[in-house]
Formats: structure tokens, C-alpha cells, sequence
């Protein structure tokens, strides 16, 4: 389908690091069924490292594959490097999503950061708060 | 690898007839059957030719068929048409359903702008249909128009349009039915209707894109929408388009003749399509299983979403459609899910499979089959299905 870039299908149709983490040391989850997607992210940290990540997703093939290359583009990265990923980086990995689906990139970097978080707060880990943006809503798809 | 185009409710492959049908008038006879000389002349015959099979078909007399460009345009004439006759006379309500096309449902919020109340029907959960009582009982002396689909495009209930229209005639309130998913695919009277305006597109039935009929019961007059030429007796401006015209009436008068053999084969696999589909848990029919049409076939499946069932078909060889926001392109799911009780949670995970008479039912083996696969695939890396597992979450359906 021309809808999508051929990265985006690869991605979707071969998902990388698809599953669960049992003994997660941080699990984040963001969206709604409702709206329609929900990225979930399990990860592994040593050392400042997040050492293994796997993901979950509840979506179109876009947020599928946003999520997979999200993964991929993270894991073995320093938890400081992986704190700056922004959706565009996605998107550019990805070569491109259509307009109307942005949002899905934007649901990967909130999902990262929501993982991250939960990591420092199982840890005791102190942070600033403002590098975690409140959680995602709706209408922000629309953005 | 096989490829199954399950997808006839979006549009359909021209059949031959209506393409041999059209190319007379591409190069022979492509005259303006508004001219005099003899190339414009014989475009006019074959305009009166094509009119009175459309016509036909229907059983309405050709000057009750106007030409338009596709269903939303005949849609639109209608109800702007009744509206403004309403008006005239004081009536500025407009019955009709929560399920209606965009074309009927835009139109009438327009009319809203305009000072129009308009009531629309809810629906019986689960099936979409809606009963003359309910009609009935929405009707007030200001009442101008009821507005009722014959068949739903996504969920293809056929609604009961003949009873509503007998209970407007007596009240002397206009009808109008959508029947661009109805004509071609179950049997379409006028006269046994009873109804006043009823909307047609070539491309629902093996015919061309870009063109549709409106029919208009005689007496009526018809409001133009496009002003210009006397085309269509001065109610569709515009050099008509013959060729898609004759394509479509021809296209038209092949699915009626061979419409009983077509609705038995076709409903045979749509009905092994729904036992089959009935086998993956935690999925709903959505539509009615009586009042159906013969090629319509439509699921939700709860834990997953629709776009990317769609994607992994296609892969497959599979053409389908969806009714999740993902593939409109808008935040809510299909307002026909949500308007027959549909969650939004399940409503994204639907699944549309509008099959003609092409598709076998060794091809709906394989639709299930496959649709199987992906189902569970999709489900085994989805945390809402986990949650469901886990019991963290309650199943919607059972």
C-alpha cells in the first residue's frame, strides 16, 4: 500500500522486540482503546543503559511500527541519550508518516519517557519533572 | 497468490457489459446530445435509451430518473428538493437515522444551519434497524421529509423503507431512500416502495465512477443544485455524461436480470463467511442476520484494531474495509459501530468484507482462515487483549 513508506511496512509487518518483560525495571503505557491506540514499553536497565526493551501495541500499522523502530532505536542507548528522542526522530527513521499519523510517533516518544519514568520512580531515582509531559490525551492526535 | 476483492461496497469492477456499453460514446457518437446535427442526435437517442433502462430497472417512468454525478449528489438534490417544499408550506422537520451515509447526514446538518430541527432515529442495538412505529412516533404536524437508507453500507441491514414510506403517504410527508448500496444487489421497486426520492451510483452494481441516478416521483419538482444548461429538464445543468450514463445503465439492467442468481450465490458464501467468522472468540456480527444484504459481511473483533487487520489481509490477498478511526482519518470510529451499541474499544477492531458474485466459498474458507491468523497474531502483541486475558479488563463480547 502506497500509504505507508516501505520502512513503515517493514516495520509493521516484521515488529522487532515485540513482548513482554516480566522483571521489567520500568513498564509505560500511554493512549486509550478508545482512541484507538495504546503503546505499551517494558525495559531493562544496567548501568545507565537501557540493555533490553520490548513493546506492545494496541493500533494502525503506523503506531506498530513507530513503536518497533522506537524500540529499536533505543535499545543499548544511555537512558540520558534515550531521554532525548523526539517523535520527529521516529519519524524520520521511518521515512516519513502521513500527516494524519504523526500522533503515532508522538505516542512512542511519550511511551519511552512514561517507561523511563516509572523506571526512576521504582528506583527512587530523583528527576525533573518537566521532562515528562503530562499524559497523553486525545486531542493531542489531532495536533 | 489469489487475490479476493471483498471490498464492493467501496466500488466495484466494471463488468465488460458496461464497458463495451461506454465506448460507443468515447469516439463514434461523442456528440453533445444538446446539438442538432446527426453525431449530437444520436448521443440524444442514446440518452432517451439509457434513461428509460434505468427507468426499467426501477419500474418508474423515464421522466422520474435524473442523471447525476454519483449517489451523494442524488442524496443531496433530494432532501435540499424536499426541504425547500417543505418550507414553503411552513415544515421545516426532517426525520431520519443515526446510520445514514454522510451524504444524507451532512446534508441534513446543513438544513440545521438553515433553521431546520431534524430528528435522527436510533437504531435497535446490534442489528441497525429502525421500525415504522419509531417513525411514527417522531412525526409532528411540521414534519417535512423522512429520510431512511434502504440498505446500510457498512453494516448492510436492509431497513423496512416500503412500511415507512405507506405511513408518510398517508400524512402526506415526502420520502427519500439512500439505495445507492441496495440497487443491483436486492430487488428495487418505485412503485411497490411507495417512496418519493430514491438515490443511485453506477459504481455499486459493475458500472462507472462519476455518475448516479436520483429517481423523483412524477409531480414532484425537482430543485437544482447546479445552475446553467436546460440538461435534465433544467434540473442538472451540465453536458451530461453519456458514457458513464450508458455504462451505467447498462451495467444496471445486467445485475437486475441476473439478480436472483446473484443473491442466492452470494449470500450462500456471505452466510459461510459468518459461521466461519462466528468461530474466532471474542468477535461480534454487526448488522442484522435476516434483513441483510446478500454480499455484506461485517465483525468487530474485540482487542485489536482495524487499519492494521486491514494491512496484514492485503498482504494476503485479501481487499477489505474497516470502520476504525485509523483508516477515516478522524478520531471517532464509524458512526454506524457507534450508533448500533458498539464501544468504541470494539469498534475499532471492525472489519467490512462486501463480497460480489465472483467470490466463492472456497475463497471464504480462505477469508477465514486467514482472517483467523491475523486475529490472533495481532491480539498476541496487543495489551489491551492481555488485560482482557488477564482479567484485568472485562470482555465486551463473549
Amino acid at each position: 500500500m502506497a500509504l505507508y513508506s516501505a520502512k513503515v511496512m517493514d516495520h509493521f509487518r516484521n515488529p522487532r522486540n515485540v513482548g513482554v518483560i516480566e522483571d521489567a525495571d520500568g513498564v509505560g503505557e500511554v493512549g486509550n482503546a478508545k482512541c484507538g491506540d495504546i503503546m505499551k514499553f517494558y525495559i531493562k536497565v544496567d548501568d545507565d543503559v537501557v540493555t533490553d526493551i520490548k513493546f506492545e501495541t494496541f493500533g494502525c500499522g503506523s503506531a506498530i511500527a513507530s513503536a518497533s523502530m522506537a524500540t529499536e532505536l533505543i535499545k543499548g542507548q544511555p537512558v540520558e541519550k534515550v531521554l532525548e528522542l523526539t517523535n520527529k526522530a521516529v519519524v524520520e527513521a521511518l521515512d516519513g508518516l502521513p500527516p494524519h499519523k504523526i500522533h503515532c510517533s508522538v505516542l512512542a516518544e511519550e511511551v519511552i519517557k512514561a517507561a523511563l519514568k516509572d523506571y526512576y520512580d521504582r528506583h527512587g531515582i530523583a528527576y525533573d519533572p518537566a521532562l515528562f509531559p503530562d499524559d497523553h490525551d486525545c486531542e493531542s492526535c489531532e495536533l | 497468490m489469489r487475490y479476493i476483492y471483498a471490498d464492493n461496497g467501496a466500488t466495484t469492477r466494471m463488468s465488460d457489459t458496461a464497458v463495451q456499453a461506454m465506448l460507443p460514446f468515447l469516439q463514434g457518437t461523442y456528440g453533445n446530445p444538446s446539438s442538432l446535427h446527426s453525431v449530437g442526435q444520436a448521443a440524444a437517442e442514446a440518452l432517451v435509451k439509457a434513461r428509460e433502462t434505468v427507468a426499467r430497472c426501477l419500474h418508474a417512468d423515464p421522466k422520474e430518473i435524473t442523471f447525476t454525478s454519483g449517489g451523494s449528489e442524488a442524496d443531496n438534490q433530494a432532501i435540499l428538493t424536499a426541504a425547500a417544499l417543505g418550507k414553503k408550506k411552513g415544515k421545516t422537520h426532517v426525520i431520519s437515522t443515526a446510520i445514514e451515509h454522510h451524504a444524507v447526514l451532512h446534508t441534513l446538518k446543513k438544513l440545521e444551519k438553515e433553521g431546520f430541527t431534524v430528528t435522527l432515529l436510533p437504531v435497535e442495538p446490534g442489528t441497525g434497524l429502525v421500525t415504522p412505529e419509531q417513525v411514527a412516533a417522531a412525526i409532528t404536524d411540521a414534519t417535512c421529509l423522512v429520510s431512511v437508507m434502504l440498505a446500510n453500507n457498512e453494516i448492510g441491514t436492509i431497513e423496512p423503507v416500503k412500511e415507512i414510506a405507506a405511513l408518510c403517504r398517508e400524512k402526506k410527508i415526502l420520502t427519500h431512500t439512500d439505495a445507492v448500496q441496495a440497487v443491483g444487489h436486492i430487488p428495487v421497486d418505485v412503485k411497490d416502495l411507495g417512496v418519493d426520492f430514491l438515490a443511485l451510483s453506477g459504481h455499486k452494481f459493475h458500472g462507472p465512477k462519476g455518475v448516479g441516478a436520483l429517481y423523483t416521483r412524477r409531480g414532484i419538482l425537482l430543485q437544482s443544485l447546479i445552475e446553467g444548461g436546460a440538461q435534465e429538464r433544467g434540473k442538472r445543468a451540465g453536458t451530461e455524461n453519456l458514457p458513464a450514463i450508458a455504462g451505467m445503465a447498462a451495467a444496471l439492467e445486467e445485475s437486475v436480470k441476473n439478480l436472483d442468481a446473484n443473491m442466492a450465490a452470494t449470500a450462500k458464501v456471505r452466510d459461510r463467511l459468518i459461521a466461519g467468522l462466528e468461530g474466532i472468540e471474542h468477535g461480534v456480527l454487526n448488522g442484522a442476520r435476516e434483513n441483510r444484504l446478500p454480499g455484506n459481511v461485517n465483525f468487530c473483533f474485540e482487542g485489536i484494531e482495524g487499519e492494521s487487520i486491514l494491512l496484514l489481509l492485503d498482504d494476503r490477498g485479501i481487499a477489505a474495509s474497516s470502520g476504525s478511526a485509523c483508516t477515516s482519518g478522524s478520531l471517532d470510529p464509524s458512526h454506524v459501530l457507534l450508533a448500533i451499541g458498539r464501544p468504541h474499544e470494539i469498534a475499532h477492531g471492525s472489519v467490512r468484507l462486501s463480497i460480489d458474485e465472483t467470490v466463492t466459498e472456497d475463497d471464504a474458507d480462505y477469508i477465514v482462515e486467514q482472517l483467523s491468523e491475523v486475529v490472533s497474531y495481532l491480539r498476541g502483541m496487543s495489551p489491551v487483549w492481555r488485560d482482557l486475558v488477564n482479567g484485568k479488563s472485562p470482555f465486551i463480547t463473549k
